[in-house]
């Protein structure tokens, strides 16, 4: 396993880790609602689509991603509540 | 000693689980070795996919309702109180109606899922739903006097109960509109909060072409951050706005504030081992249905299947032998296309759903299936 190390404190965690149904993007907007702006949430998901939606969504919701660390079993996404 | 499991919440998962228990530790019951109670804020189970039919004047509330009386094995000792207090250290809970704390050995948290509408200013007063009973109800009033304008479905809440029930109001919404012949002077549109109709992949590749033949607008990428009731207006996070006549949403969710105040997990969802369903903070304590935080979707069948992992763990732990038994994340949804055909999806943690052409014979299987529940649920199927 990869150790993943970046130097961003995410001030929430949502691990969707074998979130299948209806997925960890929907988990992480769920997240986001709670935040206040500025604050930063990783996201844990070892789903491919992770990847290109979390970017996506964010694009569309001017919300940024600041980070994308991928590891061998899942991948963290640090996205910034704009 | 006698050893004392108490489970909270009286509805799918914890139903279940009592009469399965009943049966599980019936030797140690009988001996006075083992106690279980199940704790429920009323006297009455509720079994909630029969809201979605409400709407269409297709069931009642009443036919999601039974005393838990009628539904408990005799075994079991059933009290109704709400849960007010968690202390995972003193292994004690206290409850709105009683002074004297409930002491336990084993907990089992099946509380469910609380709605949040006020997470979205407006949506409350601007918006109904079909997600509570009396939310199931108005808006049964409200559709069969809608004959004309903007039907609008929003999917609010992520994660929500029973992921593909927004679709099946959508699909059935249409079909029962035009059986009725007004579908041409009703609009509808679907907004769902990721860049797809649905968050799981298959699912969405599916229903996407069905909503398009059906001439239903979709509206992807977009989350509610507001309603305004007077104009008639949502608005995204997206910066996209919406005109409704008749809004329906699934609002947001969460868990029961007393999880997050034992410091069990977020906004009431217990931090749970996915497999062994074991809480992550406290020793003897599990979470099965919508208030684990599996991953798993919020659904009933996966409350049910989880059933049987707690089932074995809890007793295994009581006989004092290692447990075994893991869930996998199985999850089996029907899915209602119209008002007479419907497909299913069935997946776990490894393996993606592949849903199978609809037909009337799966939308049976679907009605037989909410019939039988109170068979399933009294633990004689
Ligand atoms: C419209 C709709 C359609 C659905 N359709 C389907 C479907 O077709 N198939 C499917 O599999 N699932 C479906 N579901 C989802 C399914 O109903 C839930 O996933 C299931 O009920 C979860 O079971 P549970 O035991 O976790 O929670 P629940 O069944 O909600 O039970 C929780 C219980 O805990 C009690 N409680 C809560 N807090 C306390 C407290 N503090 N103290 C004491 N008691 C407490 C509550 O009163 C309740 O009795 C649907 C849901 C909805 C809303």
């Amino acid at each position: 396993m990869t150790v993943i190390e970046t130097d961003i404190d995410a001030d929430a965690t949502v691990d969707a880790r074998g979130s299948s149904c209806p997925g960890p993007l929907m988990d992480l907007i769920g997240k986001i609602r709670d935040l206040e702006t500025g604050d930063v949430v990783v996201l844990l998901s070892d789903g491919e689509e992770s990847l290109t939606d979390v970017p996506e969504w964010a694009e569309e919701s001017g919300n940024r991603v600041l980070e994308i660390v991928e590891g061998d079993e899942h991948n963290e996404i640090y996205v910034e509540k704009s | 000693m006698t050893e004392h499991v108490v489970i909270v919440g009286g509805g799918v998962g914890g139903s279940v689980l009592a009469n399965d228990l009943a049966d599980r530790l019936a030797p140690e019951l009988e001996d006075g070795d083992v106690r279980v109670t199940l704790l429920n804020d009323s006297p009455e189970h509720v079994y909630k996919p029969v809201w979605l039919y409400v709407p269409f004047g297709q069931s009642e509330v009443d036919d999601g309702r039974r005393p838990l009386a009628d539904l408990i094995d005799s075994r079991i000792e059933i009290r109704i109180d709400r849960v007010t207090d968690i202390d995972t250290d003193a292994k004690t809970l206290g409850c709105r109606d009683s002074d004297r704390p409930i002491e336990y050995d084993h907990l089992v948290l099946a509380t469910g899922v609380t709605l949040a509408p006020e997470v979205v200013p407006g949506l409350e007063e601007g918006g109904h739903n079909y997600y509570s009973e009396a939310g199931a109800e108005a808006l049964r009033e409200e559709l069969l006097s809608f004959t004309e304008g903007h039907l609008v479905l929003s999917v609010v809440g992520s994660p929500h109960m029973c992921p593909v029930a927004p679709l099946e109001f959508t699909f059935m919404a249409d079909d029962w509109l035009r059986e009725r012949g007004l579908r041409e002077d009703v609009e509808i549109t679907y907004t769902y909060p990721v860049g797809r109709v649905h968050g799981t992949p298959p699912i969405a590749e599916w229903a996407r072409p069905v909503l398009d033949d059906r001439d239903i607008n979709v509206e992807t990428f977009f989350n509610a951050e507001s309603v305004d009731p007077e104009a008639k207006t949502m608005t995204s996070m997206e910066g996209t706005e919406l005109d409704y006549d008749l809004l329906v949403s699934i609002p947001p969710h969460r868990g029961i504030d007393v999880i997050e105040e034992a410091g069990l997990g977020e906004k009431g969802w217990v931090d749970v081992d996915n497999h062994t369903l074991e809480a992550e903070t406290a020793e003897d304590v599990y979470a099965l249905g919508d208030t684990a935080d599996t991953g798993a979707p919020k659904s009933g069948s996966v409350a049910h299947y989880q059933v049987s992992t707690v089932g074995q763990r809890l007793t295994s732990r009581i006989r004092g032998r290692p447990p075994t038994a893991t869930y996998d994340g199985k999850t089996l949804c029907f899915i209602e296309t119209g008002m007479d055909e419907a497909t299913f999806v069935a997946f776990d943690y490894e393996n993606a759903p592949s849903p199978p052409p609809p037909s009337e014979k799966i939308h049976w299987s679907k009605l037989a299936y909410n019939e039988s529940y109170w068979l399933t649920a009294r633990g004689l199927l």
